[in-house]
């Protein structure tokens, strides 16, 4: 024992260190919440004073999603249920004046909310989500026969090569399937 | 000889745990990596409604975040559980969001980062639209146009482009 000490001091027991690090590690756990920083990125418009334009005179190119304080849905007078409402967009935007009933050209097509103040935020954004999918998968669509990519590829194409003719490209998917969302002020019936 | 084959008998000898806190000390450092400290302490519910349709919030000094929902069990007593909003660490009006946009643009330096700002919404899904209507009244009266309603990823349903 005496000629070990004289070698120097002995080697540090490092067995405890698995415990130290499983307690930092558990500290971590706990404390830290991953933080979800996704969102659905909305514009809102500016307040003006001005009246809103004529609606009667584009009836056909309107179409009214109104969502009352009981979370139930009226698409054009009709009772639509959430799920539903995605094909009901599609079929409304991409009619190209087939059916009277529905909108002319998509780029003339305007999406017009209103919601009332009893509405609850859940619902509220899953009819934001589906209407903005419904665009979303229209431009796809349109992308895709076109130039055979997806709206989102082509933007990450235009974006890596910087080039005028890609950029055109988006532009062109982007123009001819505008996102036209219009939010009236809501009611309050029942909040 | 005749001890080794002793030994032997004996079975395997112990797995060595030398390498033990070095996987331990991985774990950890992916963690403190991937987890996201919280600022500020929520005082309200905030169960994030679910979507697909989501974008990823790239440069985080652009976002300030405003929070909405009933106030936690531990306030109601106090506050009451009608929904309340939260900017930063306490309660505030509606009113006070104007103030809030403006302390948070005079934190960036420059003035095409105060344009590129976004408002991160992040409400609880069982509020009611009232009063996520006043907020984004106040937003557009002080120009805050960018919002963005926080969500979780909707893994169950169909995701055609992410």
């Amino acid at each position: 024992m005496a000629r070990r000490n004289k070698q120097g001091a002995g080697e540090i027991n490092a067995s405890s260190m698995a415990d130290i690090a499983f307690l930092l590690l558990i500290f971590f756990l706990v404390t830290t919440t991953i933080d979800y920083d996704k969102g659905i990125l909305h514009k809102l418009p500016p307040i003006t004073e001005e009246p809103p334009d004529n609606v009667q005179s584009n009836k056909r190119n309107t179409m009214v999603v109104l969502i009352n304080s009981r979370d139930q849905l009226l698409v054009n007078n009709e009772n639509v249920s959430v799920k539903k409402l995605r094909s009901r967009a599609k079929q409304f935007l991409n009619n190209n004046g087939r059916n009277p009933k529905w909108s002319v050209s998509p780029d003339e097509a305007i999406i017009s909310l209103q919601n009332d103040r009893g509405t609850s935020y859940g619902l509220y954004l899953q009819v934001q989500n589906e209407l903005k999918a419904a665009y979303r998968e229209l431009r796809d669509e349109y992308a895709l026969q076109k130039y055979g990519n997806k709206f989102e590829d082509l933007k990450v194409i235009a974006k890596e090569s910087g080039l005028a003719r890609d950029k055109e490209k988006v532009e062109d998917v982007a123009d001819h399937f505008p996102m036209r969302l219009s939010e009236a002020e809501p009611k309050s019936i029942g909040e | 000889m005749a001890k080794f084959t002793q030994k032997g008998k004996k079975g395997l000898p112990a797995i060595s745990t030398a390498s033990l806190p070095d996987i331990i000390f991985i774990l950890l450092f992916f963690f403190m990596v991937v987890t996201v400290m919280r600022e500020t302490e929520l005082k309200v519910k905030n169960v994030l409604p679910k979507a697909t349709e989501l974008t990823k919030l790239e440069n985080k000094e652009l976002v300030s975040y405003i929070y909405i929902g009933e106030p936690t069990e531990q306030y109601v007593a106090k506050f009451g559980d009608a929904p309340r909003v939260q900017l930063n660490d306490s309660y505030a009006n509606t009113n006070e969001i104007g103030t809030f946009v403006f302390a948070e643009r005079a934190k960036l330096p420059t003035t095409e980062m105060r344009g590129a700002m976004v408002f991160a919404l992040r409400i609880d899904e069982d509020v009611k639209m009232g009063i996520v209507t006043d907020v984004k009244y106040q937003l557009r009266k002080v120009n805050a146009f960018k919002i963005n309603y926080s969500a979780r990823p909707d893994e169950g349903a169909i995701t055609q482009g992410e």
